[in-house]
């Protein structure tokens, strides 16, 4: 019963169809991730950091401020001529804010491809399951919480972010899947929509009742930002955020498979629930890391997965690690903006992605509707 | 070799399948016919482990641990009535997808992968479409490329769930020749779901009848592609005709109205006037 099925055996079978030129059976190239890509989006994210840490309202000499940045290399001895305010700009500030925000950038753009492929809809977000709302209700609480718990500690409100998040996707989770034989994911979407629904009416009504102050922070934590950025911020983040993104990264060949459905990919091996399951998992970890500091920013999860769809294709193997490198370098930038456009003052994250993201929106949209 | 032991699926508190027993030889054809919701997919489902069942299922003389999805994606390839083409995925990837089981779970094929792959791909006569886009292509290539992507899984039986369904007569023999044409090469087992009963007849070594989730008959065409057998179990009437190639199934037209009491009242020169 072994089967052979080298290239030999079958050559010497006449094929029975079309034209066959040589004896060789020709080799298969499949899709995958090629040096050109990874250098082309190495190359957009480092343009990227660079641009941010030279630039700034400080109006630091961009040479020296090069300088001072290369001279903490290892091996490499130079001496900037940055003033001891100019090296705290430099590494306490802009440093710190450019690593965050590609860290929360490359995480909601591979969560978003991984969403995708995961429920095979194009339309999915790092949001989906309901980390936003569970994000949002956690912040209010704390907030709206403030004047009766007295001072809150610094770090509480990503914490309760963080907390909302996972515990919104969770319920999600629990009441969406459904009987063992149910293969569907659409009622772990209905779920989700739910949820949100739920936790959004909760938070609302927490507004609604609190003072315009607590209003107005709430609101600017919404709407997403890193000016409060600081390397006590990376260290809490990165950890999730780093495995979540490595998970990730292994699955993006499963992903490929769970294209044509849960019950091909079982058949050719591939458990699809569990691989949604990890997916998820990762996804929202990382999401809600990523979003407890730096609050709600949009889109970021649906242009950078599609732009580098049309760009490269649609496997997962090229799509997850570009996504990485395009969502860093992304958000470094829109950050970039918010952050000069009106410097002194501050445009909100969230604002800029959404301005970007939402006309980009509908081009996906109608390159969907045409290839649907 | 394929071995089937009282099987039987619930779903949903529905009985759907009930006690079936079969085997198939290696280098075997079960055919398997019945008419619509007799449970033939389900019994394809179940052989590819796709749903819970009582009863054993053997290939090569081993139960299949109902856990070990990779394994068994070694053992039966799988194809589904209506497979899922992503329109974007180019066709080598998707002819790949099948070695899933054979390298490691998160990694990439590997060049034996790429060889048997490109067999197949040859012998198939795909390999001007390897490029292509899945949603480029016709039903009848893309039935092609879907049974490359069950063939590369290398596994000593083969499923396939009513191959021919959204074909016309050309392409439909031509992908049952395919798969004789490998059965009889490589020793694959194939149970083959289908409605076409000529082509069942051609093509099958033998036929398993299924009605309402049992088996009701089984043997050879021509023991059980009776007039009586069909009429019975198809609620049709045929014509069972010989031929060179087995036997023809040939339906025959009924003259007298059976299913309206109202139609059979009329005069036979009102029936006339109204077409019947």
């Amino acid at each position: 019963m072994t089967l052979t099925a080298d290239a030999k055996t079958s050559d010497r079978q006449a094929p029975p169809l079309d034209d066959i030129d040589g004896p060789d059976a020709p080799a298969l190239r499949p899709t995958r991730l090629t040096v050109g890509h990874v250098v082309l989006g190495a190359g957009f994210l480092l343009a990227a950091a660079i641009v941010s840490i030279l630039v700034g309202p400080a109006g630091l000499p961009a040479g020296a401020v090069l300088t001072e940045v290369l001279g903490r290399l290892p091996l490499v001895h130079l001496h900037s001529g940055l003033s001891a305010t100019g090296v705290v700009v430099v590494w306490q500030w802009r440093m710190p804010r450019m690593v965050l925000g590609g860290l929360v950038g490359a995480m909601l753009a591979i969560a978003g491809a991984s969403y995708q492929g995961a429920f095979s809809n194009p339309l999915a977000d790092p949001y989906l399951l309901g980390v936003a709302s569970g994000a949002g209700l956690g912040a209010t609480l704390v907030v709206v919480g403030a004047p009766v718990i007295g001072q809150i500690p610094s770090d509480l409100l990503p914490l309760a972010a963080f907390a909302g998040a996972v515990l919104a996707v969770t319920a999600t989770f629990a009441l969406g899947r459904s009987r063992a034989s149910e293969r569907s994911s659409a009622s772990l979407l209905l779920a989700g929509v739910a949820v949100a629904a739920f936790f959004t009416a909760v938070q609302t009504f927490l507004l609604q009742r609190s003072s315009p102050g607590q209003l107005s922070t709430v609101y600017s934590w919404i709407l997403g930002g890193l000016s409060t950025a600081g390397w006590g911020q990376v260290d809490l983040v990165l950890p999730y955020v780093g495995t979540a993104i490595l998970v990730l990264l292994a699955c993006r060949r499963l992903l490929d498979v769970m294209s044509v459905g849960d019950e091909e990919a079982t058949s050719v091996g591939v458990r699809a629930e569990r691989v949604r399951l990890v997916v998820i998992v990762a996804a929202t970890l990382g999401t809600a890391a990523a979003v407890s500091v730096s609050g709600l920013i949009g889109f970021v999860g649906i242009i950078v997965p599609h732009t580098i769809r049309l760009l490269a294709g649609p496997s997962y193997r090229r799509i997850l690690p570009l996504s990485v490198l395009f969502g860093a370098g992304f958000l470094i930038l829109a950050d970039l903006l918010a952050r000069t456009v009106l410097s002194p003052a501050e445009i909100p994250l969230g604002v800029v992605t959404a301005f970007l993201g939402a006309p980009f929106f509908l081009v996906v949209l109608r390159q969907a509707r045409r290839l649907g | 070799m394929l071995e089937i032991e009282e099987t039987s699926v619930v779903l949903n508190g529905t009985t759907v399948l009930s006690g079936v027993s079969a085997r198939v030889a290696s280098g075997g054809w079960l055919g398997l016919v019945g008419p619509n919701g007799a449970g033939k997919s389900t019994l394809a489902r179940a052989v590819a482990g796709l749903v819970t069942y009582e009863g054993r299922i053997l290939i090569g003389g081993r139960r299949q641990a109902a856990s070990d999805w990779r394994s068994r994606a070694r053992a039966v390839a799988y194809v589904p009535q209506r497979p899922v083409l992503p329109p974007s995925m180019n066709v080598t990837d998707y002819i790949l997808l099948g070695r899933s089981a054979h390298h490691s779970y998160l990694g990439a094929e590997t060049a034996k992968d790429r060889r048997v792959a490109a067999a197949i791909v040859e012998r198939l006569g795909l390999r001007t479409f390897c490029q292509r886009r899945l949603a480029e292509l016709s039903g009848g290539e893309a039935q092609r490329v879907v049974l490359a992507r069950a063939l590369v899984q290398e596994a000593p039986v083969l499923v396939l769930d009513e191959p021919t369904t959204s074909l016309d007569l050309g392409h439909s023999q031509l992908v049952l020749e395919l798969v004789d044409e490998l059965r009889d090469e490589k020793g694959i087992s194939v149970l083959c779901a289908i409605h076409d009963l000529t082509l069942a007849a051609q093509f099958s070594e033998n036929l398993l009848v299924l009605c309402h989730g049992r088996a009701v008959a089984s043997g050879t065409p021509a023991d059980v592609l009776t007039e009586v057998n069909i009429r019975r179990f198809f609620g049709a009437e045929v014509e069972v005709l010989p031929s060179a190639s087995g036997l023809a199934v040939t339906p025959v037209r009924r003259r007298v109205p059976v299913l309206t009491a109202a139609v059979a009242n009329l005069s036979p020169n009102d029936r006339h006037l109204n077409g019947i």
